[in-house]
């Protein structure tokens, strides 16, 4: 069975409906995130996203990196355009129409998903629309310049909140959006990181087979924002996985699995010391980090064997 | 042949919505839109209307979700009001922007604060730049036959426009008035099934609502604003059509007694009624005076308000809205529209109405008689308010 992995990519599609030569910086994880997102997703889908860097950088009048039908509207309000097509392609359909069973699909920073867009998201979700939203999140407002969001982690130095000779930079612990995806009560919920693409793809397939709202958390790593190089972004992204700082999970139906578990978690310093957003953080402040995120781990390994 | 029922203004609209058979309405309740979006929950509920309701988190939502509905080529309804207005703010744009044929009926409320939830322009002035057609009933059977024209031309496939029927908040959505309802065939030929040329299908990608640098903006504003103007002529081919079918005529600016009239009144929306009788005890009493209604107010329609006005030696512009430290915005508007032509009247601006505030005929008569005398007395720039307490 080891050996299988191996055969494994030969499986992936090369057909790229978020086609090459947008302009991502390079090492975006978050570019690499929805890559994959669309190679599971086939050709069946419309993609609504919000403002931000992935809006900005694949669709410069007049060059679009889509192959498949996508609309951008405003920042806050993907999750309820997603279901406005969704409306209307039922109704379409149940009145004559021949249209397919596309997947609608919604794809939102952490920006437009932790914080301007939590309310359209919650209505949509209680709506229960037969959707996906994807949270791509990079942890903070990266394509204005790296503001801090409610998705920054403790700690991090960002431009609204920085590190100083008085501030430590973020002091909030970062917002459990899952769980309030979680607590929606919608059929399925789960975490993703690039650096699991087979983990990911395999969610999102699962998830657009689902009927009723979706939501899949994938952590985006942002070489420009974490100020990291630009070829660390994937030794990045399981750093945070085999820390526990990002577990991977799912919750169908309010059931946890873990998705991964490493024998033994890493100690978080090996995630942050090579951010420059964390340089500055004291010794003291690591312990701090690594309490919560022992404790927060903790805390999800309870609802897993629940 | 139709039938005559006794509809509130709210309910005809909801009718016209039925019988334009709608795909999808997002609705958020807001005061006095309330019995549009709660008649056409009923009628879908009822089983005599097909149509997917979004009963949204917001008018923010409720709008955005229509830009869903018909980016995805459903024939998609709205209708809010003053607050429900100004949250959707951002959102109104994009729906031109992205040339989405949304119909929305605002039933226009005063603004805060302080807290009012009856009647002004100040919600439709707010959207006057937004891009959408503009057009204002005066009384139920215009909301109903308005709300069909308005599906009409913003289908057009030379328009693809958001429009947005405006209908005083209670003035006229909670009156109750007789509406010939025409049959559902002769709507049915007069509105027939839309295909929007762009929709989001997989069968045939496309990309919706990019990112233009300074290189391309200004092409894609002015082709906007090109589309908007050329509205016109399809505006005035639908009114025309639909006289012709259901024998009720409708212009982008309209009349009454205003042939030979030395001095015109404007007003715009339901006062118009109201404005009418004060017009005829003002002419009883020997004055030329005349009406002018101003039904298309975006695009302006400025040939047809030219040919209306310009022989008249005075027009006096009810404003129910405030620009706050500036002139009543139709007054601006008209003037501007005036001002290079070598023959135009004299204009002056009152500002009344606002927030619920009734203008009785005598008070029009009173509005009248005090705009002759500010002419004659050289106080043209002047910025009135009328009726309003000193202290
Ligand atoms: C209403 C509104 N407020 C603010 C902005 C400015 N804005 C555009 S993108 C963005 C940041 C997006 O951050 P996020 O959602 O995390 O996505 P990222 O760029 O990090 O991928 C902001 C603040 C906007 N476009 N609209
Ligand atoms: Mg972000």
């Amino acid at each position: 069975m080891e050996t299988l992995s191996i055969y494994a990519p030969r499986l992936v599609t090369k057909r790229q409906s978020f086609t090459p030569g947008h302009r991502a910086c390079s090492g975006c994880g978050e570019a690499l995130a929805v890559k994959l997102v669309m190679k599971a997703l086939g050709k069946d889908v419309i993609v609504v996203m919000a403002t931000g860097c992935m809006e900005v950088i694949s669709t410069q009048l007049p060059y679009t990196a889509w192959e498949v039908p996508w609309i951008h509207t405003l920042f806050e309000n993907a999750a309820t355009v997603a279901t406005g097509i969704e409306s209307a392609r039922k109704a379409l359909i149940r009145k004559g129409t021949p249209l397919s069973k596309a997947k609608i699909v919604a794809i939102g920073g952490d920006g437009a998903t932790f914080d301007i867009g939590l309310g359209a998201i919650s209505g949509a979700f209680e709506r229960g629309h037969d959707f996906l939203y994807i949270c791509t999140d990079n942890e903070a407002y990266m394509n204005t310049g790296i503001q801090r969001s409610s998705a920054t982690p403790f700690g991090a130095s960002t431009t609204t909140q920085p590190a100083g000779k008085v501030s430590f930079g973020q002091g909030t612990w970062k917002k459990n959006m899952p769980a309030i995806a979680v607590a929606h009560d919608i059929p399925y919920v789960a975490t993703a990181c690039p650096s699991y693409p087979f983990d990911l793809m395999n969610k999102i397939k699962k998830a657009v087979a689902i009927e009723g709202p979706t939501y899949i958390h994938i952590l985006a790593v942002c070489p420009t924002g974490w100020r990291i190089p630009a070829d660390v972004t994937i030794r990045l992204g399981r750093l945070a996985v085999e820390t526990g700082v990002f577990p991977l999970y799912e919750v169908e139906n309010g059931k946890y699995t873990l998705n991964y578990e490493p024998p033994q978690l890493r100690p978080v310093i090996d995630y942050l010391k090579p951010q420059g957003r964390f340089r500055h953080l004291t010794p003291e402040l690591i312990d701090k980090i690594q309490q919560r995120v022992s404790q927060e781990y903790a805390r999800l390994k309870e609802k897993v064997t629940q | 042949m139709g039938r005559r029922v006794a509809f509130e203004s709210s309910c005809a609209i909801a009718e016209a919505a039925k019988m334009a058979n709608i795909d999808v309405c997002a609705a958020y309740p807001i005061t006095p839109q309330t019995h549009i979006v709660e008649r056409i929950a009923q009628l879908i509920a009822d089983g005599e209307l097909d149509a997917n309701y979004m009963p949204v988190e917001s008018e923010h939502s409720a709008l955005s979700g229509c830009l869903g509905s018909s980016a995805a080529g459903a024939r998609t309804f709205i209708a809010t009001a003053g607050q429900g207005l100004e949250l959707m703010h951002e959102v109104v744009y994009v729906a031109s922007g992205m040339r989405l044929p949304i119909v929305m009926a605002v039933c226009n409320r005063a603004l805060s604060v302080p807290l009012s939830i009856w009647g002004d322009h100040s919600d439709a002035m707010a959207v006057r730049d937004t891009g959408w057609i503009q057009i204002f009933a005066e009384n139920a059977q215009q909301a109903f036959d308005l709300t069909l024209c308005a599906f009409r031309i913003a289908e057009d496939p030379a328009v693809l426009l958001p429009t947005m029927l405006h209908i005083d908040g209670f003035h006229l959505s909670h009156v109750i008035e007789p509406v010939l309802l025409p049959e559902q065939e002769e709507v049915n030929e007069f509105l027939p099934r839309y295909h929007h040329p762009f929709v989001l299908d997989p069968k045939s990608p496309v990309t919706m609502g990019d990112f233009a640098t300074p290189a391309l903006y200004t092409e894609a504003k002015v082709g906007q604003d090109v589309a908007l103007r050329n509205s016109l002529k399809v505006i005035l081919q639908v009114f025309q059509e639909f006289g012709e079918r259901f024998g009720r005529d409708y212009s982008p600016v309209e009349t009454y007694k205003t042939e030979g009239a030395e001095v015109l009144l404007l007003t715009m929306g339901s006062f118009s009624e109201v404005a009418m009788e004060a017009i005829d005890r003002v002419r009883g009493a020997g004055e030329k005076v005349g009406l002018v209604r101003l039904r298309l107010w975006r695009p302006f329609p400025f040939e047809q308000f030219r040919q209306v006005v310009n022989q008249a030696r005075l027009l006096i512009v009810l404003d129910r809205a405030l620009s706050f430290g500036g002139p009543g915005p139709v007054c601006s508007e008209v003037q501007a529209a005036l001002y290079h032509l070598r023959q135009r009247p004299q204009v002056v601006g009152f500002i009344g109405g606002l927030g619920g505030r009734d203008i009785s005929v005598e008070g029009f008569q009173d509005m009248v008689h005090r705009g002759i005398n500010k002419a004659k007395q050289g106080k043209l720039g002047e910025i009135e308010v009328f009726d309003v307490r000193e202290q």
